[in-house]
């Protein structure tokens, strides 16, 4: 992947609205990986929690609305337990789904699924991934 | 003794199992469980972004509900309910200026919320109130010679702050398990998540993560894995189909709520164990113990 790194970006409004809706300060990140270690979901992921952190910083928009690692994580929180720094590193991915989901970009058509994709799926299922995925 | 319920969605459906051995139980021991009055869903996940407070009066206004049946706790089974609950529970009352919005917001309530319920789980009534020493007196079928592995998931456990056992390494199912007669067995996959919700547009990667926690749990020698989570039961149990199309070598095993093997132990009679709602049948392996 090639990345463009500017002082435009990295001043975006972008980086902030990740901050104030995440409550976190990306800031205090410093590179070293436990999260991404520590994540059962990094096979999935695109870009991995710890570069997350530092795509952030660096207000990289563009490549974190579009990646699929947003929608992979599930929020189990092993990485926040484990940041040596205190970051909830959760709290940051939702944040970047709720930007996109604000604008009413879904990540979920259920109406889409099959019958036979929802048979038998519990309640619990259902409410959980639509409250993820949807607006 | 009577204490609050609060049951949430899949407990009356799905997950009956878990809800009627739970009934059973208790009621064996001498508690009964008062169900909230007009419960609603509480959300199922916890909004973790810092000013979205609407998604914080579903679980706050069962609170309300609780504290109207006169009540200071109100106790749930599902680990995802209790994790919602409990949190939701907790910002409020570390932010009290959330709670004065909330509270304006629901103004038709005849009651305000304060901060003063407390959001509790079985396994914790059971730990605390009831004592694991005590409950030992009244098993009268001891699990023996069963190996069970106890599943926590996410939910119980993280985050750290309203988690009521250690973040990586808990142990409170094991304990009781051990009270229950049967041989706990450890394995290092016990806190891994099982993809949760992704089981809906994803399932090929639940099944994946299935087959890693199972495979793990019967490399250690588990016959049987027990769980507190409607959602967890779900992937583990049913996702097991899946995961043996994409992991040929995979063999069933059992999934169980954590309380049917302890309405067997209580001596529960068999309708109320519900093993027809367990999509893989534990039946042979418990007529194999001598248990069913």
């Amino acid at each position: 992947m090639r990345i463009n790194i500017s002082r435009k970006k990295i001043r975006d409004s972008f980086v902030d609205k990740v901050q104030e809706l995440s409550g976190q300060n990306l800031l205090a990140c410093y590179q070293c990986g436990k999260c991404s270690a520590g994540c059962p979901a990094v096979s999935d992921m695109d870009i991995l929690p710890n570069q997350i952190i530092r795509f952030a910083q660096l207000g990289l928009k563009d490549e974190l609305l579009a990646s699929r690692a947003i929608w992979i994580c599930a929020s189990c929180m092993t990485c926040n337990s484990r940041c040596p720094k205190g970051i909830n590193i959760a709290e940051v991915i939702e944040a970047l789904r709720q930007i996109l989901l604000r604008k009413r970009e879904d990540h979920l058509k259920i109406e889409k699924l099959s019958d036979e994709e929802k048979e038998d799926i519990p309640p619990i299922a259902l409410i959980s991934c639509m409250r993820k995925y949807t607006s | 003794m009577k204490i609050c319920y609060y049951p949430g969605c899949t407990l009356k459906n799905h997950a009956k199992n878990f809800e009627d051995s739970t009934i059973c139980s208790l009621k064996t021991i001498g508690v009964e469980l008062d169900e909230l009055d007009r419960w609603n869903c509480c959300g199922t996940v916890f909004s973790l972004t810092t000013d979205d407070l609407i998604h914080q009066v579903a679980p706050i206004r069962n609170l309300i509900r609780a504290k109207e049946a006169h009540y200071d706790k109100v106790m749930t089974l599902c680990a995802m309910c209790y994790n919602t609950l409990k949190r939701a529970n907790e910002r409020v009352k570390s932010d009290p200026d959330s709670l004065e919005v909330l509270n304006n917001f629901m103004d038709r309530e005849d009651i305000k919320y304060e901060g003063d319920v407390q959001v509790y789980h079985l396994l914790e009534f059971l730990k605390s109130e009831i004592t694991f020493e005590s409950l030992a007196e009244k098993i009268v079928k001891p699990l023996k010679k069963l190996k069970i592995a106890s599943y926590y998931g996410c939910l119980l456990v993280r985050p750290k702050e309203i988690g009521f056992d250690d973040v990586e390494n808990p142990t409170i199912l094991e304990d009781l398990i051990t009270i229950l007669g049967a041989d706990p067995v450890d394995f290092p996959f016990k806190t891994e998540c099982c993809g949760a919700y992704q089981t809906v547009d994803r399932p090929e990667i639940v099944a994946e993560r299935t087959f890693q926690i199972l495979s793990s749990a019967q490399n250690q020698g588990a016959e049987l894995v027990v769980v507190s989570c409607p959602l967890c039961a779900f992937n583990l149990d049913q996702r097991q189909k899946k995961a043996i199309e994409l992991f040929p070598e995979f063999k069933n095993i059992p999934v169980l709520y954590f309380t049917q093997p302890l309405a067997i132990a209580l001596g529960c009679p068999k309708e109320t164990l519900r093993f027809d709602l367990n999509f893989i049948d534990p039946k042979p392996l418990l007529r194999e113990k001598g248990l069913i």
